[in-house]
């Protein structure tokens, strides 16, 4: 990797300050790959790992605060998360491995970035990497890339699995920046590529992520997050997809549905969750549901595959959702 | 003589295996001598070209960085191409490191920065600037089909397909009938260590290589000649192997380049590839196979035709033998094949773990079930009906062929009763069960091997050979060979391996060298154990009581028995008596011993039988395998655990390869794209089911002098074609393009 200062600010007010081509730093699991692979090449790193920011902490509401710092196997295994927000607990150890997850933190799970192959080979023109040169994922190998979300300049798909059960269960991210605190909805926090994909987010210079809240939600056992990948373990999703759905006496009072794999950001469609409102399960509702969410959808090259695969995912985690039987993450079988 | 056989054939746990938990074993990239600088290759980004320009002043600005070495300044190496020519001698034009400005394959190394530390020469390296004339290339392998060839030389292991019958009459005549095309993505072999090689400059100038190689006397010969040294000024050393699965087989530009910066810069040199550089050389190519399979209505094989092409690049000629496994195996009346390659501008593809069976047997295997299915007949049935006892395409004998035993000890394992119901007929809830079966075959090799055996002043015996132990358990097997041999404890035993100064054994590969090197320690113990009871009858220092005793050498102790009494001495008072500190002995294994080696005469084989059960949620493309069994005929096994590890390894490997490897071909860039661990897939714990492995009893005198036959890459034969044929039992469809992926 090419040469950087290293700083570990002891206040927030000192980690916002930095100057020009910073990167912060709390888990490392991503950015230090990608310093190795020569794609982020920041002036300077600050290291946030003294600020505390790695508490778990219940909410007023019966929501939870998710500290930034807190590891993603920390999070997955909290009492307070396995027992409120179980979706989460599953989305968090369907991804990654052990080893991972253990150092991975939250804040950092936010603001990871593609793996597309192209972004991380510094040899190919990338619009993410290097603005204006150029996507040459576009009728390359993309089989993994987005269908949904896409741009004439980026087909790169965001590849967390937290961060869409995350945004099925519209959890709130908290920012602290030069100029205050703040706090963004997950659903709004990633952007679109648009003409400007190398803008993964919204975070500002200087900002940080101090936390994820949660807000209380009540969906029992109806909830899941189905995973489909290219091995059973240790793989990005190709498709995957979080639900939650308040249930009363066989209907859904209120669906909550985000896709990963697909999109260039954990996509949700607010009208395809409406559709789902008061009405009980069926074969027919989740079909359209799922068309719903998959409404302008288009393949490139390689990719066609995830058009076909998404719908049946997403009536099959509807359906897991519905019964109350949701996906084990260790068992592989999928009901 | 007769030795009470204590140690070949038992269990015995790895005796390199402390070694290496604890940090002990030295590989390649782990010597640190003083004054150690650090290579970091830098590669060309164009499949194709000229470069125009190297822009290295930024590079050199980096503090610690001593030289980048190119094409403009490297030291003066061999003149003349032949001299490029490594061991595996692939007919061509030998890929010259730095040879000049023209780019051949993309990721080809255009420069290496030296620095006195990695990360400097790492940063320094992502600095350099290279200008390219772009010439057009074709890295696309349908495109490369048109062009395909077979090349006027050809590797020396080629075998030419042999036609019998009148295949397409016969196709034509057939009632049952199949034909497709199947096709294999390439792979890269991605062993766990990267390649790298150290190079350290000795006090008379002289260079001793650390190298992840196979063949560490390949690599000697291929520097000495490479880079026109002396050979006495180059010794390789490879005592430890993460993994090498056949990437180990040809001198890899690290080698080279790490010797020709240590000439250079006077200076010893380190040189490791990082895993996306592991998909700049050596893969397993892609292939396609077209096939058509006749039979009559009561499933006799009545007609196989097979055409297969395998890709190369475009300045060597790499080849496999990909059509004949189907020619060989089945007792066909009519059979034709015909193989070419296919030029594109990549590197050369290469050797991976059973190369050629892995892919034909796989490829012709799923094809056989689909004629079996189309017979109306249970997969295994149609093998036990129409395979063959001999080499059906020479028409010669085996020395041995257990497959039958295979075939039904695997089939009762598994429990494998009769015709299975109909494809897509098993179900489990959401899932789809299928069972698959294949049978596999692999040659069992033997090459002439040399070792040398001490017995030292403290009672322990020295074995050494320069046979390569890449992770197979060479070390243990080896020690039982010789603990058997010459009547010792493993435990006094010491192994050396690793050392292009020991006595010569051909590089690692093949399945060959636990049969070959096994051998040639066999021989040498024996000849030790005869030499040493000789000088001990003979000098005038051993005392007369044991003289006129009958003398026998047993757990490394020496057994004096006369008129009914025993004495019992040891080894080091045998060799006080004998008045030496060291005794030795050195043999050449051929394959002549024991006088029953038919070489010519007679063909030889190690068989498999596969099964496989798989649960396939069809609606969402995801395949499990649930079991898998393998039932091994390979002679005499050595050691039923390292050996079981073996085949477990390959049908993990196996299972990549039905299921998982692909090495992405951009052909726009002739890049192979998904080149790290995130995106090349091999199969991870979850993936992979409880495996049984069983070895068939198969008495072998003639194969090889031990009755071995190897088992290093067996497992992957039929296991990939076990897996597909249980996903069309499963569903009911077939996919002929491995591997199998969700959204196929």
């Amino acid at each position: 990797m090419r040469s950087f200062s290293y700083s570990r600010p002891a206040s927030f007010d000192e980690a916002c300050r930095v100057p020009e081509r910073t990167r912060f730093l709390a888990g490392g699991t991503n950015l230090i790959d990608l310093m190795k692979s020569d794609v982020e090449r920041p002036a300077h790193v600050v290291d946030l790992k003294s600020l505390s920011m790695d508490q778990i902490e219940e909410l007023p509401d019966g929501g939870l605060r998710l500290g930034a710092l807190a590891t993603n196997a920390g999070t997955a295994e909290h009492p307070l998360v396995t027992g409120r927000f179980p979706l989460l607990a599953s989305a968090i150890l369907a991804g990654a491995s052990p080893q991972i997850r253990n150092v991975a933190t939250n804040g950092g799970n936010l603001n990871q970035r593609t793996r597309c192959h192209y972004f991380y080979d510094p040899d190919m023109v990338c619009n993410k990497r290097s603005p204006g040169s150029g996507c040459s994922a576009r009728g390359g190998r993309n089989r993994i890339m987005a269908v949904l979300g896409t741009s004439e300049s980026c087909i790169a798909t965001f590849p967390s699995d937290m961060c869409v059960a995350l945004a099925a269960l519209n959890a709130v991210v908290r920012l602290r920046g030069p100029d205050g605190e703040r706090a963004v909805a997950l659903r709004d926090y990633h952007r679109l590529p648009g003409e400007t994909p190398w803008i993964d987010n919204v975070l500002q210079p200087g900002e940080i992520v101090t936390s994820i809240d949660l807000p209380s939600v009540s969906f029992g056992e109806h909830y899941t997050y189905l995973k489909i990948r290219d091995r059973l373990s240790f793989a990005f999703a190709i498709v995957s997809v979080a639900v939650g759905l308040d249930m009363e006496s066989g209907v859904i009072r209120r669906g909550c549905l985000a896709l990963g794999g697909v999109g260039t950001k954990p996509w949700c469609v607010p009208e395809a969750e409406a559709l789902m409102r008061d009405r009980p399960p069926s074969h027919s509702l989740f079909r359209d549901v799922a068309e719903c969410i998959l409404e302008g959808a288009v393949a490139d090259r390689d990719n066609a595959a995830k058009l076909k695969l998404a719908p049946r995912v997403i009536e099959r985690a509807l359906w897991q959702a519905a019964e109350g039987t949701p996906q084990s993450q260790t068992c592989k079988t999928i009901r | 003589m007769n030795v009470v056989s204590a140690n070949i054939g038992q269990s015995v746990p790895r005796i390199d295996g402390f070694a290496k938990v604890t940090g002990q074993a030295t590989y390649a990239a782990e010597p640190h001598p003083p004054g150690l600088l650090y290579g970091v290759i830098v590669n060309s980004l164009i499949a194709r070209g000229r470069i125009e320009a190297i822009h290295d002043e930024a590079a050199r600005a980096v503090p610690g960085v001593t030289e980048v070495m190119t094409h403009h300044n490297r030291p003066h190496t061999a003149l003349f191409e032949k001299s490029y020519v490594d061991g595996l001698g692939v007919p061509g034009s030998p890929y010259r490191p730095l040879h000049d400005a023209e780019i051949r394959f993309n990721g080809q190394p255009v420069a290496v920065v030296f620095a006195e530390t990695f990360e400097a020469a790492r940063e320094a390296a992502m600095l350099i600037q290279v200008d390219y004339e772009r010439w057009p290339h074709n890295a696309d392998f349908d495109a490369a089909l048109h062009q395909k060839y077979m090349p006027s030389k050809t590797r020396s292991n080629y075998v030419p397909p042999k036609s019998r019958g009148n295949a397409s009459e016969a196709y034509a005549l057939s009632p049952v009938k199949i034909e497709g095309r199947f096709h294999l993505a390439p792979e890269h072999h991605n062993p766990m260590e990267m390649h790298a090689t150290t190079v350290i400059i000795e006090e008379d100038g002289a260079l001793t290589v650390w190298d992840k190689t196979q063949g560490p006397q390949a690599v000697q010969a291929y520097l000495a000649s490479a880079l026109s040294l002396s050979g006495k000024k180059v010794r390789v050393r490879n005592p430890y192997v993460g993994g090498a699965f056949g990437s180990g087989l040809r001198a890899q530009h690290n080698v080279f380049l790490a010797a020709l910066g240590a000439e250079m810069l006077k200076r010893p040199v380190r040189v490791t590839l990082t895993r996306p550089q592991m998909f700049t050389h050596v893969f397993r190519p892609e292939a396609v196979m077209d096939i058509a399979l006749g039979a009559d209505r009561d499933g006799t094989l009545q007609s196989i035709i097979v055409e297969g092409v395998t890709d190369t690049s475009r300045f060597e000629h790499n080849m496999e033998n990909v059509v004949v496994w189907g020619l060989i195996g089945y007792k066909c009346p009519n059979a034709t094949a015909d193989y070419k390659i296919a030029p594109r501008d990549t590197y050369t593809s290469s050797d991976m773990r059973a190369p050629g069976a892995a892919t034909g047997v796989n490829l012709f295997e799923m094809a056989v079930d689909e004629l079996a299915w189309a017979c109306g007949m249970d997969p295994l049935a149609f093998r036990l009906h129409n395979y063959s006892e001999i080499d059906a395409m020479h028409n010669m004998p085996l020395t041995s062929n257990a497959l039958r035993e295979a075939l039904l000890q695997g089939a009762e394992r598994f429990g494998w009763n009769g015709y299975p119901p109909g494809p897509g007929s098993l179900r489990d809830g959401r899932e789809l069960i299928g069972h698959g079966m294949a049978t596999g075959i692999w040659d069992a090799m033997f090459s002439p091997t040399a070792a040398r055996a001490r017995l030292t002043s403290d009672g322990r015996l020295h074995i050494a050979t320069a046979a390569s132990d890449i992770g197979t358990g060479t070390y243990t097997i080896l020690a039982q060979t010789a603990s058997e041999a010459f009547g010792i404890p493993i435990d006094r035993i010491d192994i050396e391996l690793g050392d292009s100064t020991l006595p010569e054994c051909p590089t690692e590969g093949g399945s060959w060298t636990a049969a070959s090197a096994g051998a040639a320690v066999w021989l040498a113990c024996q000849s030790l154990r005869e030499k040493f009871l000789k000088a001990l009858a003979k000098s005038e220092n051993t005392p007369e009581r044991i003289k006129q005793s009958e003398v026998t050498l047993t757990e490394g102790e020496l057994h004096g028995v006369r008129d009914g009494s025993r004495e019992v001495f040891s080894l080091q008072e045998a060799l006080s008596f004998i008045g030496e500190a060291s005794i030795e002995a050195e043999e050449t294994a051929k394959p002549g011993l024991r006088d029953k080696i038919s070489e010519m005469r007679k063909a030889r084989f190690t068989h498999s039988a596969v099964f496989c059960e798989v649960r396939v949620d069809e609606e969402l493309g995801i395949v499990r395998v649930t079991r898998l069994v393998n039932a091994v005929a390979a002679g005499r096994i050595m050691n039923p655990k390292t050996a079981a590890s073996q085949v477990r390894g390959a049908m993990v490997m196996a299972t990549g390869m039905a299921l998982h490897e692909e090495s992405l071909m951009d052909e726009r860039y002739g890049r192979f794209m998904n080149h790290n661990f995130s995106e090349y897939h091999i199969p991870s714990h979850a993936d992979i089911p409880e495996m049984d492995v069983l070895f068939v009893d198969e008495k072998d005198e003639e194969v090889s002098p031990l009755g071995i036959k190897g088992v290093g890459e067996i497992g992957m034969c039929g296991t990939a074609a076990a897996i597909a044929n249980a996903i069309f039992h499963a569903t009911g469809k077939r996919y002929r393009t491995l591997p199998i992926i969700p959204g196929a």
